[in-house]
Parts: structure tokens; sequence; C-alpha cells
């Protein structure tokens, strides 16, 4: 009896750490301009372009609040691979002192051990950061790095890719690059808008599949890459599930076939060893367009989980598989 | 021998699991995420066996339907009613109603060689081929690692008491071994979990296959050993007496049970519930006897996971429940429901 309850009580954490991670993602959006992508947000407002927009103490809206940065930092601790990247890309890259394990772009990143999901406040606060970024507060890391008066951004996973443009002018002005964040979040807007606008119109819109891993879990269009699908024009097989679900439901076998999806998009080829070919080899599947017409598309799974400037390659890629002739 | 009533009784008993099972097997088949006309299900199933009636299927909705819902259903029966006999040998063995297929580590075990291989697993191999076999490997040496360390504990006195706790123990420490595994592979922490909650979303006919042998050898053993379990349970030294060896037949039990489960959890995850309930349930309604308990609980579970599969994937269609949380959430009130009308009667 206990082994059950030891394997219920380990699926349990499991679970709350899943439910923690959705909260996240669920308040990123709300906080940081919802889900209307026009609406200027709080910290998109506060930032102009005028050299005294860099000027400190700067107050920022973040997932988990207005937080204010007294100087500009120069000792940045970043548990998250996206804001790690949006970092560099906005030429903050020498105020940071440390990154997760998972924090793989850019090379020069300073990579440690710490951990984004399973985080030790403790040794954060090793590194006598200034200023700590993070995309999921697990275990009470915020407050917890609160009470050691170190400022803590909480920037989730957006709902939609306006919010992750907030998200890099937030990181921009909490680090004193307001110019250069506007900058990234326009280049990566005018590649994806490049990107949809070379991809010919059909006639009718073509239907995505976005697979997550082998047991079909998928995203919706309110996720970040389903409003990237969104954007090329596509309807997303996943939006069938109901709001219940979540925006990463999990479809079945048999209900992707019935969609008849013309594009299908693999994030799990690097957890999970899926291919354009194993994917036509599972019963059925031949059947679908997408597979039909090689427009099974393999994205590495960063690609695919991350919301930063790689948006626009992944936005490139899309458009490169929906434009080839066959 | 059972009584001329006891066998009556029984085979009441296995006609109404039978018929349950028949007709969740019928519903798991028709109803699904996509739906299929019945009419049409019903001409496509019987053109497969060669009688053609009406008009079958699409060809794609024939796929759907033959490739990917009849494995499903029929994985889902053999792993019910696998996890539901193994049980109940289980309570058998060591005449403890709290056992479960899970008690000896088989669970733990698992639950570390999956969490191993989907970490550090090779990557020429999908995690579909070598996870399974990781776990169906981990669950073994679990409880071989239980029986072990019982049998050396045992030597100083003990019987199945120290057997089970030899079991906590081993439980204990490979899910230790599996927390850290998991530390370790922190970003795998979606793909564990799902694991760990149960699946039969991607059951094919290999599966089936795959695990039908293993399964077939754990039933057999266990199905003929009834009557020796409903000896052991008037206690060791009475069933000594009797001409029953309870070491050995302890052994045999545990290992056909153990394979079963094995087998079973290699190819759906961790499913709860079935194999700690599903025998009270039919202890309840048919009788103690594990002549009867054994055959009834295989037939039984087996209709209960199709019922509870049909439920994870039609309950929020297209999207799908994890097995694990529909099995306890249908079940859990069912059986409070019934241990109340059951009042005062002892297990």
């Amino acid at each position: 009896m206990l082994a059950r309850t030891r394997s219920s009580r380990q699926a349990l954490r499991a679970l709350l750490v899943t439910l923690a991670l959705t909260a996240t993602a669920a308040c990123g959006s709300s906080s940081s301009g919802g889900a209307a992508p026009s609406s200027p947000s709080p910290a998109a407002s506060t930032t102009a372009s005028s050299p005294s927009a860099d000027a400190f103490p700067a107050t920022v809206t973040a997932d988990n609040g207005p937080v204010t940065v007294a100087a500009r930092p120069k000792a940045i601790v970043s548990l998250s691979p996206t804001l790690t990247d949006m970092l560099f890309e906005l030429g903050a890259g020498s105020q940071v002192k440390a990154v997760d394990a998972l924090s793989d772009v850019p090379k020069e990143a300073p990579r440690t051990t710490l951990s984004g999901f399973q985080p030790n406040a403790e040794a954060i606060a090793g590194y006598a950061p200034d200023l700590v970024v993070v995309s999921y507060d697990i275990g009470g890391l915020v407050s917890a790095l609160g009470k050691l008066k170190v400022p803590v951004l909480l920037l989730g996973a957006p709902r939609t890719i306006a919010d992750s443009y907030t998200q890099e002018l937030a990181l921009g002005r909490a680090t004193g690059h307001v110019a250069e964040a506007q900058r990234v979040a326009d280049a990566t807007r005018a590649q994806i808008a490049e990107a949809v606008a070379s991809v010919p119109k059909g006639a009718a819109p073509g239907r995505v599949y976005h697979e997550v891993d082998q047991t079909y879990y998928s995203v919706t269009s309110a996720t970040f890459i389903g409003d990237l699908y969104r954007q090329f024009g596509l309807v997303n097989i996943a939006d069938s599930a109901p709001q219940a679900a979540g925006g990463y439901p999990k479809l079945s076998a048999e209900f992707v076939v019935k969609a008849a999806p013309t594009l299908i998009v693999l994030a799990d080829e690097g957890c999970c060893h899926q291919t354009a070919a194993t994917v036509a080899a599972r019963p059925a599947f031949a059947t679908i367009p997408a597979v039909a017409t090689h427009r099974v598309l393999a994205v590495d799974d960063d690609t695919a989980s991350r919301w930063g400037p790689s948006l626009g390659v992944f936005a490139d890629k899309i458009a490169v598989i929906l434009t080839a002739a066959r | 021998m059972l009584a001329p009533g006891g066998r009556r009784r029984r085979g009441r008993a296995l006609a109404v699991a039978g018929g349950a099972l028949l007709a969740a097997a019928l519903a798991g088949v028709a109803v699904g995420a996509v739906g299929l006309p019945f009419g049409g299900v019903v001409s496509s199933l019987l053109a497969h066996v060669g009688v053609h009636v009406g008009t079958p299927l699409p060809p794609v909705e024939d796929a759907i339907l033959v490739q990917w819902r009849l494995p499903r259903v029929v994985l889902s029966a053999l792993v019910g009613g696998v996890l539901a006999l193994a049980g109940a040998s289980y309570q058998g063995v060591f005449r403890n109603p709290l056992a479960d297929p899970y008690l000896l580590g088989a669970a733990a075990g698992a639950g570390l060689g999956a969490t191993v291989m989907i970490g550090w697993g090779p990557t020429q191999l999908g995690p579909l081929g070598t996870v399974p076999a990781a776990a169906f490997v981990g669950s073994l040496t679990g409880v071989g690692l239980a029986y072990a360390l019982g049998s050396v504990a045992s030597r100083q006195g003990g019987g199945s008491a120290t057997l089970l706790l030899a079991g906590v123990a081993v439980s204990s420490f490979l899910t230790a071994g599996q927390s850290l595994a998991q530390q370790a592979h922190a970003e795998d922490l979606r793909q564990i979990y799902s694991w760990i909650m149960g699946q039969l979303g991607t059951a094919q006919w290999s599966d089936v296959v795959l695990v039908l042998p293993y399964m077939a050898v754990s039933v057999t053993v266990l199905l003929v050993s009834g009557p020796v379990l409903d000896v052991l349970a008037v206690g060791d030294d009475e069933a000594a007496t009797l001409g029953v060896r309870p070491r050995r037949v302890r052994l045999v039990v545990l290992l056909a049970a153990s394979l079963g489960t094995a087998s079973a959890v290699a190819v759906s995850g961790l499913i709860g519930f079935v194999g700690l309930v599903v025998p009270h349930v039919v202890r309840r309604l048919a009788g103690a006897s594990y002549r009867t308990v054994l055959p009834v609980s295989l037939v039984g579970g087996a209709a209960f996971l199709v019922l509870a599969d049909l439920v994870a994937r039609t309950a929020l269609a297209p999207a799908e429940l994890p097995i694990g949380v529909v099995t306890a959430f249908v079940g859990a009130p069912f059986f409070a429901a019934l241990l109340r009308a059951g009042g005062g009667r002892a297990r």
C-alpha cells in the first residue's frame, strides 16, 4: 500500500509542477497584455525612445506584478532559456552572470548547473544577483528571492506572440536596453510578417497538427505557437478540443487521422525521435494529406518551445515547407 | 470442490461480468473521438472476418476503427483483466485486503526503468520501443529484489508479513531512485508524468502481440491456483497440514502475477486502482472463494478498464484524460457506494 501511496504522491508532485507551469503561463498572458495584441501593455508603455528611457530606478510589469530595479543590473541570473536568449539579443549579455543548465543559446552564455524546474533559492543567491529572471515560479521561488531583496522578473510562456514582444521590452527596460529591445522585437515581428507574406494564399486554409510528443499532446491557438500558426492562416486541429482540456490538450491518433491536417509540425524529434518517416509508418497515417504531400516539418524541441527571437526562424521554416512545390 | 450453490453463483457472476465486458467492448469500439456510424462499424468489423453485410466504412474510417480503436479496446481489456487478476492473487497470497499488483516494487521498479530510459535512452530507438522494455525489466527487478530480501529476512522468522515489508522497503528505495533520475532530467518531466499517469492512447496491434504471450502464461497459472489460494486462506500452518506448501505456492503465484503486472505496466504505464478494487467488488458481489474471485476479477477488470478508457477518450473529446485519473475518479465513488451498501458485512 505504501508503494502505491508513494507512487501516487510522486504523480501528484509531477501534477503540481505541471499545474504550476500552466498557471504561470496563464498569468503570463493576463498580466502582460492579455490576448489583445494591439493594446499597449504596462511594460511597453514605460518605454520611450529618448535617452531617459534607460534611467534607473526602473519599474516594469511582469507576471508577478510591478517590479522595481534600483540600478542598472550588473549580475543577472536567468533560469529560462528563452529569457537568456532575449537578454543576449538585446545587448544585456555582458550583465548576465549565470544562466540555468538548459540555456544553450547563445553559446557564450555563462551556463551553470542551476535549474529552472527545481530552483534552489540559496544557490541562486550565491551568485549575488541584482536581478533574477525566471519563467516558472516553482516552489515559491519568487517570494523566497523577494525576502532576500533580489528583484525577480517572472515572465512565463505567453499566449500570443505580441506578449513575447512585451516581455522583450520589459527586459530591455529592466536592464537599460530599451532601444535595442524595441529593435529586437521589431526585427522578429518583421521576420514573421515576411515569412507569412511569402506563402501564396491557397484556395482553402490549411490545417495544422502540432505534435508535442508521440502520445499526441498538442497546442491550441491559445498558446504562442498556436498564435504563429494563426498568423499563417492555418486552422489548428487542436482547437476542436474543449477549453477544459487546456492550451496543451492530449489528442488521439484517430482524431488526427480524421482531422486530415495538411501540415504536421513535429516538436518531438529531439525528445522522442519522431521524424516524417516514423509518422508515415503509424497505422493509417499515410492517408493524411500532410504525410502524402511531405509537409511534415520536424523542428528541434527548443525551436518550438521558446518564444524569444528564435520564433522568426521557426516562422521561416514553416514558410519554406508551405511554399515548397509538391 | 465448490458446493453446487457456489458453482451456480460463480457461473452467474461470470455471465454478468462477461456481459459487462461485451457491452463495454461494443461501446468502446463504437464510440470515440471520431464519430463513426454504428451500422458502418458493424459492417466493417464483419467484413474483416469475411461476412459481407451492409455498407462498410470508407477506407480512412475503416483504418481508424481497425488500426487504432480496436487494438486500444483489446489492450485495455487485457491490461485491466490482468491487473485485477494479479491484484486478487496478491490479496490471496498475502491474506491482506490492501495488497495490489504494485505492492512488491513492480510499480516503483517500472517507474525507475521508464524514467531512466526516457532520460538517458538510446537515441536510435524510439521510446515506444525502449520504454516498455525498460519498464518491464524494472518491474520484474523490483519484485525480484523484494522477494530476495524477503526470503533472506524470513529465514530469521516472519513469513508473508516480512515479504510485505521487504516490498515496502524496495519500493521506497526504487521510488527514491526514480525521483533522483527525474531531478536530473527535469526537462523530460512532462513525458515522465504522462507515463506515470498511465496511457492506452498509443495502443497498436504490435503492443497486443508483444504482451499477449506473457499475459497468457500469467493468466493460466493464476487461474489454476484458485483452489490452492482457498486453502492458503486458512493460514500457513493449517494449509501445510492439508498438503499445501505455502512458500512454494507463494513463489509461483507471485511470479505469475508479477509477470502479468510487468507486461501490463510495460504497455500502459501505471494505472492504479484496478488491481486493488476490482477484486473487492467481485468478492462483495460473488463471494470470497478464489475459484470465483480470480476468473470474475479477470473478466470484470477487463470490462472496467475498457469502460474507464472510453470515458478517458470521450469526456473531453477530442482531448483525452489520463486513464489513471479516470479509474480512480469513476472507481472510487462506486467502491465507496458498494462499501456503504455492504454495511456491516466483513470483507
